[in-house]
């Protein structure tokens, strides 16, 4: 699925993560702000590709502020964001939560 | 899963479906049920985030007992279908409609939920629904919306859009509310469902939120909304039973198994007989007692 625009989905707001995505032409790129990104810096990047794997984008640059979110809550806000991103708001993914 | 007929309904707490920190910590107040709010607590433009954040805590987070509820967007919002699908899909307790006036928007509503329930392999019949009576026209239909369906558990006046309706705004001393708390708490009795009152949102009037709560808790709704986790404990208190009310329904239970050991069909207690009414209100009180840890789990006083 290619991504048809920039997106953007959470605050930065405590607890929330702000995932923002564009197109892109080499792969799913992240750039990911946290504080915790020693620890848990790989675990958020793994949830975020795993939800893009999952809507069939291979391709996309994505930057990510996270304030301190549950893995839940970066799954909820990478589904968000994708959705938006592929404009598929609408009709969602219902298979892929 | 709730079981609609013994559960108590004393608090449910309104929680705003957008907002990950509030919706992490729901479940350690202590409210009865939680509300996630994707209606009037989400902004226009987020209306997708919040559904899937919601989604993602009731799948993901453990609440214990507190039975999870989801107000979602009215029927006559782009938002409603997918509302509904996602909730049934993340396996909700309850499903509440707003601004309901009639049974049909019930109904539509339950063939809704049962073909999602057959969509996402959920058992059929296992989401429950309630209604929010917001208008004039809700409040004289609720007899009927109460009944509108098998799945209904609860009714709940939400007063804010229905003072405006009624051309007035709230007072402190609640006249304006009368008519439509009545109502809306016989609709619930006749159908056996839940009632619960209306928010009270000023958090700087401790006294008027105790008026307020001591005035339903008086008239026999089941609860209150709130949206302050600091009011589930203020609510608690004042339906916590007496030392004088627990006693009374502890010697009501004893006369009751007393009679039963000795197959005996009619109940006496200190010469007079227990009927159902009076034997239906000890177990409430019971209810009460355990959930604000006045007796232990064989029904001994604790208190003092």
């Amino acid at each position: 699925m290619e991504i048809k625009r920039i997106a953007t989905a959470g605050t930065l707001e405590s607890s929330d993560i702000q995932i923002t995505i564009a197109p892109g032409n080499n792969g799913l790129q992240i750039e990911l702000q946290s504080d915790v990104i020693k620890q848990f810096g790989a675990q958020i990047k793994q949830t975020i590709i795993d939800v893009l794997t999952n809507y069939g984008v291979q391709n996309a640059q994505i930057k990510a502020v996270d304030k301190g979110a549950l893995d839940l809550v970066i799954k909820a806000r990478a589904i968000a964001a994708v959705q938006r991103a592929l404009e598929i708001s609408e009709e969602p993914r219902w298979e892929v939560l | 899963m709730s079981d609609s007929a013994t559960r108590l309904r004393r608090t449910m707490m309104f929680v705003p479906g957008n907002n990950p920190a509030m919706i992490k910590d729901a479940g350690i107040y202590g409210a009865d049920s939680v509300m996630f709010d994707l209606e009037d607590g989400v902004s226009l433009a987020e209306k997708d985030a919040a559904r899937y954040l919601v989604y993602e805590a009731l799948t993901n987070i453990d609440y214990g007992d507190t039975e999870l509820v989801v107000r979602i967007n009215g029927a006559d919002t782009p938002f409603y279908d997918n509302d509904i699908k996602a909730m049934v899909k993340a396996g909700v307790d309850v499903i509440r409609l707003p601004k309901v006036e009639s049974a049909e928007m019930i109904q539509d509503l339950e063939v809704k939920v049962a073909a999602a329930e057959k969509e996402f392999d959920k058992p059929a019949g296992s989401i429950n629904l309630m209604a929010a009576i917001e208008s004039a026209q809700g409040v004289l239909s609720a007899a009927e919306i109460a009944k509108a369906s098998k799945r209904m558990i609860g009714i709940a006046l939400s007063a804010e859009d229905y003072t405006t309706d009624m051309k007035t705004h709230r007072y402190s001393d609640g006249a304006e509310l009368f008519f439509a708390r009545n109502m809306i708490l016989h609709a619930a009795r006749a159908a056996k469902i839940a009632a619960f009152d209306t928010v009270f949102t000023n958090m700087d009037d401790p006294e008027g939120f105790y008026r307020e709560t001591k005035l339903i808790h008086q008239l026999g709704f089941d609860g209150k909304s709130l949206v302050n986790p600091r009011q589930v404990e203020m609510v608690n208190k004042v339906y916590e039973p007496t030392k004088k009310e627990i006693l009374n329904a502890q010697n009501v239970i004893a006369a009751i198994a007393q009679a039963q050991k000795k197959g005996s069909g009619v109940i006496s207690m200190d010469g007079q007989m227990v009927d159902r009414p009076v034997a239906l209100r000890a177990q409430r009180v019971m209810m009460l007692a355990k959930a604000a840890h006045l007796v232990d789990e064989e029904g001994n006083y604790l208190g003092e």
